[in-house]
């Protein structure tokens, strides 16, 4: 290997030491504010009945654990969620598909599905448990709705605007719409799918908390609900941070994907 | 001589809500096996629309068109089309990226797979059966396209500004490179484009269509008196100054 110059190694330094600062100052922002609720729940500067704090969180996790009881719950919350997340995909790809074969049947459908996509999916839930029930398919097609729309008319507008050269090609060697949907448009559309399931899978955990909220007897939802009705804010707040890891894993599991289908390409 | 292809009065117009527009109208010619025309016009007087009717993805509103003596829709003809740009896939390989038309076709055997390696190895491709497009430089990558028109084994072949694309001497080479596969490989071929020195190089026969509505406003056969007809070697032969002259005049002549 060739010597490294003098400028380049001060360059290389200059970016690991931006890289330190940045990964130590977000530890530090996190510790720092476990610490200073801790402290101040605990000199009472806050009231730790209504603010909580990290010790009686992890109290009360190391308790619902020790039941098992939080682990049904983390379970039912992922598994709406999964199931929403995946039944949307699988659906908003067909009915893309089905709208780019028929651009006339996407002419009629654009507006109904614009209003669709731009109304608060939240409204609909109400109905929901009415029409299903209170069970765990309300939340499931509450989690749909909420995202199910706006993935349609995404993926239609990627399959839209793949390059005509590339179409041209395929009719040229002879090939049909099918031929061009599945060697041109899927296959260039894959980037695309896999940033659509990047939002659709916030989106289906918004929706299925919500469902809970109203209509579960289990699940994270249900427990914050059920946590804020008779004032115990260590469930809540537990419940919460455990969302925030929950929703966390779930994208870098996409993330995790996205790169390995990059590899690929 | 065996004829290819054969047009007869052909008209076509485009329609949109706020009018027609007349691309073609009245184009009769004919071309012989084995022979290289190319076909030149002012900028947007519908040479590509002559193509796209010619390989059938547009239907011309008046007019018959034959293909080896047979109407177009009865013709099982193969025609190559090898477009502006080479519109090579990235998520596939070079290799596959050739077998695409045999996969569409239906035709994807042992064989002809054996044939597609042939032709990349034939034509420099080889050691770049397993890269992906964008390690390839813009000449090979028209190379590539041009294999995955002829490993279909075309009975015509249309190129469509081909070389627009690339960069001025790659295009020299290309031109030159493409022109001899064409020519060794004996296909029937038709090269639209809007630079005369190339179609001078190329073809056999040159014809220089009008503006829109485009007709057919001349035709030039091209004779070179050389050892090695290779594009090339034509652009330095004395008869090229003069036929490019003629072909500009041509084309001057009703603006």
């Amino acid at each position: 290997m060739y010597e490294i110059s003098r400028t380049h190694a001060d360059y290389l330094r200059t970016i690991r030491r931006h890289k330190h600062i940045v990964h130590i100052s977000r530890i530090l922002i996190l510790l720092s504010f476990l610490f200073i609720w801790e402290f101040t729940a605990n000199v009472g500067i806050i009231d730790s009945f209504i603010f909580s704090s990290p010790s009686k969180i992890v109290q009360c996790f190391a308790g619902m654990a020790a039941d098992q009881s939080i682990f049904l719950h983390i379970g039912v919350t992922i598994y709406e969620t999964l199931l929403s997340f995946l039944l949307v995909i699988a659906i908003s790809i067909l009915m893309a598909v089905l709208l780019w074969f028929s651009p006339k049947l996407s002419e009629i459908a654009d507006p109904y599905l614009v209003v669709l996509n731009s109304l608060p999916k939240s409204a609909l839930a109400p109905l929901l448990i009415v029409w299903l029930g209170a069970n765990k398919t309300t939340i499931i097609v509450a989690g749909m709705s909420v995202a199910i729309f706006g993935s349609i008319l995404n993926l239609y507008t990627s399959f839209h605007t793949v390059d005509a050269g590339k179409l041209m090609l395929v009719y040229t060697l002879g090939g049909s719409r099918f031929h061009a949907l599945y060697k041109v448009v899927l296959p260039c559309s894959l980037p695309a799918i896999i940033s659509n399931m990047k939002v659709n899978i916030g989106l289906c955990l918004v929706g299925v908390i919500i469902g809970e909220f109203l209509a579960a007897k289990e699940g994270l939802g249900y427990l914050i609900i059920y946590a804020s009705q008779v004032f115990k804010m260590d469930w809540l707040l537990m419940s919460i941070l455990l969302l925030c890891i929950l929703a966390t894993i779930l994208y870098s599991l996409i993330n995790l994907l996205e790169r390995r289908c990059r590899r690929r390409y | 001589m065996e004829q290819v292809l054969e047009l007869r009065h052909i008209y076509y117009s485009y329609h949109t809500p706020e009018g027609e527009t007349p691309a073609l109208a009245d184009i009769s010619f004919s071309l012989s096996k084995g022979e290289f025309i190319a076909i030149v016009g002012p900028s947007g007087c519908g040479k590509s629309t002559l193509l796209s009717v010619i390989c059938g993805l547009l239907s011309p509103e008046k007019g018959l068109i034959r293909i080896n003596g047979k109407y177009m829709r009865e013709s099982t003809t193969n025609i190559g089309y090898m477009l502006q740009h080479d519109e090579l896939f990235e998520w596939r390989t070079i290799f596959n990226n050739v077998i695409l038309g045999l996969e569409v076709q239906h035709m994807l055997t042992a064989k002809t797979k054996e044939k597609a390696g042939e032709l990349l190895d034939l034509y420099g491709l080889g050691n770049f059966k397993n890269s992906r497009p964008s390690e390839l430089s813009g000449g090979m990558r028209q190379r590539a396209a041009l294999i995955r028109t002829l490993v279909l084994d075309p009975d015509l072949l249309l190129l469509d500004e081909p070389f627009s694309a690339l960069d001025y001497q790659t295009r020299l080479q290309v031109g030159d490179d493409i022109g001899q596969i064409i020519r060794k490989e004996g296909n029937s071929a038709i090269l639209v484009t809007h630079d005369l020195s190339e179609a001078i190089s190329l073809a056999d026969r040159v014809i220089v269509l009008s503006g829109r509505p485009s007709t057919i406003q001349q035709t030039i056969p091209l004779i070179f008196d050389l050892d090695r007809d290779t594009p090339l070697a034509r652009r330095n032969a004395p008869e090229f100054k003069t036929y490019f002259n003629l072909i500009w005049e041509e084309l001057n002549a009703n603006v």
